[in-house]
């Protein structure tokens, strides 16, 4: 019998009063649960019980792979439980709040409160917000120093925990890096710290966690200032407390083979599919790109390892597309046969592959056929994100014109009519004149389209979004451009991707103004003092700030000249300042395993342009992450193949048994 | 020049079957869309030998018709689906429910030929529903419900997708009355107390006049405003017998058509 020495706790089933609710609300069923493979075990026959939180809408939420991953392997384990909650709707918290319910979990609709921990994700920083109205509504105090032994653990991971000052203040704990074997690790030390009685309280439980090394307990730490707002040190203010958290990373991806029981909801979410991640890490090493550099060193499952996947999770979801997902998917070492053999597998049965991230470089040809041949073809998507040879230079993407002239020409030629093109604006030493070769770009795109089909049915899609500067990167020291200046240059170049009218009518041109990426940049690079602006903005109505219907800029800076006046610091301050090597950035004391001095020679080399190969292909550049962390690259190829499937026609056989025997 | 999708076209249809199921419990909150993509990702699990459409984007063939709205339970809903391989309807029944999520549930599948068959959808004609109304006594439904069904024409206004519409809630209506037995005890909440169940019996027209029209009928005409929110479930639909009211089995007809 599992020993719990909580105090008995109300976590009888909310849905008798939320069902009332539900004929109120839009779209009631992302409130209902019940989702095929979601797991619903007895409270009492567990002694440590997780609230998962994805915190935003459950239409972003419930696809979540990093979510649904510690879902599984948490209730995989006998004496553990996991349930998931999700951020409500305006609609749902104003009703909420009239009928005094709490922030619910959707699978026994057990009252957040009730758990030991309360975990969540933060793939952006603009889910934090819908933190604090979680919380709120869960009726746990918004900073951790006010909580008590009634209360849950709150843990935040996720990419944004590689950073998580800004909301040092109301989480209890922040976990970097992969989050498999460090959930299990920490249940562990929760209910020893249990069994034991809870002798010392919610301090001696965050003690223990931080004496690992891998957790991060902020409040452990003290941060000094400098008179000029730089930060002077970051201490631990305890003896037993590490200078420096590491990171977690799971070596062995084939022993992971998560989810393999994969959430299909009925509910219509944005990811309409199954996703199998394929590979984790990459060391292509675009220097803008964090979660490149924070996921290293690259770790691939095993061709066969994915078949297996693939295969489970089509009988347990029947989902019709199968996403093969990682930071570059046609990187992986047996892309090719993988892909043929997976589409020889379902041939005849409308199943898709897609590769959600293909670098141009490595796509080709026999690629993207293998992945339409059993389904729908969609559109291609590249990511060249930057406009000129001389920028791409600098962000180290080593893909050259040619290289895309190259495959676009490819697929033109396969029957592909439409490319999709994503690029950014705001890249360090940018200027006009290299987001202007965008427009060219996509000109030469449209001209060798038209040339080797002979048609002028074809069309090229160019996204565009501002560049946010990133801690741990070789960009972390950059001052942001501004959003005024983001969006002149975004003006300029939809001038001239309109202004010529051979080309007006076939380049679509889809952009973001500026003003969201100023927020996204204060959130990524701030500091402790930034959670007082991130608390008033919420006390102002802020929920759901990656939802432009939902965001206000100027609710943002009301707020932080408010929350930061008698600081030396401001907006303009975090994000478009440039800082200098000696400056103690915020996240120094979280160790992604990358060498600081590496970075800062990457980011001299990005000022001369000078790029840097991959060290898959290459030797060692020394990142420092592989000495650092104890790990190495696992790559294939394993020279395995994937076989037909023989089983895949046995729930066939059983609806077919009685018609084939007339 | 007009692209065609590579390779040979899908095989052809060669069985044609409907199907009755109902949505129940917490999966009425479920909307049509919700349904469809549950249903789709089912026959996908059951491994069920779906024909399908043509074209770049080929679709299993599912015709839905007459689904309930979001938020009601039904114990009446109807489709069609075409095979390209024969199965037995029990079996088939009985994979596709399992491979649903509980509170779907499949009750009966029939064969019908594969051409010329009378449409589904043209049987559907009037459904009947059940509205328990908790907190409300028996005599202040019966006094609504007699208001409701003296008045000539009862307007009323719901928001569709296309802005304001008002229709006449009463036209359509073919039978209104307060059940008999009153109810033990309401639907959601935890206090006991009074709850009358209203019978009704609606012709489909268009626009459709549904059973939340039906309440704002009651609360304009009838000053009935139940205290909690009605629960609300249908009970049948199919042909409807304009003279006694009655709505049959829609698939009554289909039945021993093939194969007997």
């Amino acid at each position: 019998m599992p020993v719990d020495t909580s105090p008995p706790r109300d976590v009888r089933s909310l849905f008798p009063r939320l069902e009332a609710l539900l004929p109120h609300v839009q779209k009631p069923i992302q409130y209902v649960g019940g989702e095929l493979n979601s797991t619903v075990k007895d409270w009492d026959a567990t002694d440590v019980r997780w609230a998962l939180m994805y915190p935003d809408a459950y239409e972003v939420g419930v696809p979540n792979q990093g979510v649904m991953i510690l879902y599984e392997v948490l209730n995989e384990q006998p004496d553990t439980l996991a349930e998931r909650t999700y951020s409500v709707w305006p609609d749902m918290e104003a009703l909420m709040r009239e009928h005094g319910l709490p922030q619910f979990t959707v699978d026994a609709h057990r009252p957040v409160s009730a758990f030991d921990v309360l975990g969540l994700s933060f793939a952006t920083e603009l889910g934090y917000t819908n933190m604090l109205l979680a919380l709120d509504l869960a009726g746990i105090p918004f900073n951790s120093a006010d909580r008590t032994m009634d209360h849950p653990i709150v843990i935040a991971g996720g990419h944004s925990a590689f950073n998580p000052e800004p909301i040092a203040d109301f989480i209890d704990c922040a976990v970097l890096g992969d989050g498999e074997q460090a959930v299990l690790e920490i249940t562990d030390v929760i209910r020893a710290w249990k069994a034991e009685g809870r002798h010392g309280g919610r301090d001696e439980l965050l003690m223990r966690l931080a004496r690992t090394g891998g957790v991060y307990v902020p409040r452990f730490y003290d941060v000094d200032y400098l008179p000029d707002g730089r930060i002077q040190r970051v201490v631990p203010n305890r003896p037993g407390v590490p200078w420096r958290v590491s990171k977690h990373t799971v070596m062995d991806l084939d022993e992971w083979p998560y989810p393999k029981q994969p959430l299909v909801p009925l509910a219509e979410s944005v990811h309409e599919r199954m996703s199998v991640e394929i590979f984790r890490g990459c060391t292509r090493g675009c220097r803008f790109c964090q979660a490149g550099m924070i996921t290293r060193p690259v770790r691939e499952r095993s061709i066969t390892g994915v078949g297996e996947m693939v295969e489970r999770g089509l009988q347990a979801t029947g989902f019709e597309e199968v996403g093969l997902l990682s930071l570059s998917s046609a990187d992986h070492s047996e892309i090719a046969p993988m892909t043929k053999g997976l589409a020889d597998r379902y041939e005849g049965t409308q199943t898709s592959l897609s590769l959600p991230s293909t670098r141009v470089d490595a796509f080709n040809i026999d690629l993207a056929n293998e992945l339409t041949r059993n389904g729908r073809r969609s559109g291609l998507t590249f990511a060249p994100e930057g406009g000129s040879e001389r920028i791409r230079k600098v962000i180290n993407k080593m893909v050259t014109e040619d290289d895309l002239i190259r495959t676009v020409t490819a697929a033109y030629s396969a029957g592909w009519r439409q490319v999709k093109l994503y690029f950014m604006c705001g890249l360090p030493t940018e200027t006009d004149e290299d987001v202007l070769q965008i427009a060219e770009l996509a000109k030469k795109v449209i001209t060798t389209g038209r040339e080797v089909t002979g048609s002028r049915d074809i069309r090229c899609t160019v996204s565009i979004g501002g560049f946010v500067p990133k801690p741990h990167t070789p960009f972390q020291w950059v001052g942001q451009l501004g959003h005024e200046a983001t969006d002149a240059r975004l003006a300029k170049l939809r001038d001239a991707v309109r202004s010529d009218r051979q080309f007006a009518k076939a380049i679509g041109f889809r952009y973001h103004d500026g003003k969201p990426g100023i927020v996204e940049g204060l959130l990524s690079r701030g500091d402790r003092r930034v959670g007082k602006v991130i608390k008033a903005v919420y006390d102002a109505g802020g929920r759901f700030d990656g939802w432009s219907e939902y965001f206000s800029f100027d609710r943002w800076m009301t707020a932080a000249d408010q929350a930061l006046a008698d600081e030396p610091v401001d907006v303009d301050w975090y994000t478009t300042r440039d800082r200098d090597n000696n400056e103690v950035l915020p996240w120094d004391h979280l160790d992604s395993g990358l060498d600081r001095d590496w970075l800062w020679e990457d980011w001299q080399d990005a000022l001369t342009g000078t790029e840097v190969d991959d060290c898959r292909w290459t030797p060692c550049f020394d990142c420092g992450v592989c000495p650092q962390m104890g790990t190495e690259i696992q790559a294939g190829p394993t020279g395995a193949t994937l076989l037909p499937l023989t089983v895949l026609n046995s729930a066939r056989d059983r609806v077919l048994s009685t018609a084939d025997a007339e | 020049m007009a692209r065609k999708p590579e390779g040979p076209p899908p095989p052809p249809a060669v069985q044609r079957l409907r199907m009755h199921y109902a949505k129940r419990g917490r999966l009425r909150f479920s909307s049509h869309r919700d349904f469809q993509r549950a249903f789709e990702r089912a026959l996908r699990r059951a491994a069920v030998p779906m024909a399908y459409s043509a074209g770049f984007s080929p679709h299993p063939k599912v015709s839905y018709a007459g689904a309930a709205p979001t938020g009601t339970g039904s114990e009446a809903e109807y489709l069609e689906i075409a095979l390209a391989q024969a199965c037995d309807p029990e079996q088939l029944r009985r994979a596709i429910d399992e491979s649903l999520p509980p509170d779907l549930d499949v009750i009966e599948i029939v064969e019908v030929p594969v051409n010329g068959a009378p449409s589904l959808a043209d049987r559907l004609q009037a459904s009947v529903w059940a509205l328990r109304l908790p907190g409300v006594a028996y005599d202040e439904a019966a006094r609504a419900v007699g208001a409701f069904l003296a008045a000539p024409a009862v307007e009323v206004s719901r928001m569709t997708k296309n802005g304001l519409r008002t229709f006449d809630a009463r036209g359509p209506v073919v039978a209104l009355e307060v059940a008999d037995t009153p109810g033990d005890g309401p639907a959601t909440g935890e206090q006991p107390g009074p709850c009358a169940i209203l019978r009704l019996v609606v012709r489909h027209v268009t626009p459709a006049v549904r059973p939340d029209d039906v309440l704002t009928g009651l609360r304009q005409i009838g000053a009935l405003a139940p205290p909690e929110t009605p629960a609300v479930t249908r009970l049948a639909q199919g042909p409807l017998d304009e003279s006694s009211g009655a709505v049959s089995d829609p698939l009554a007809p289909d039945r021993g058509d093939v194969g007997a």
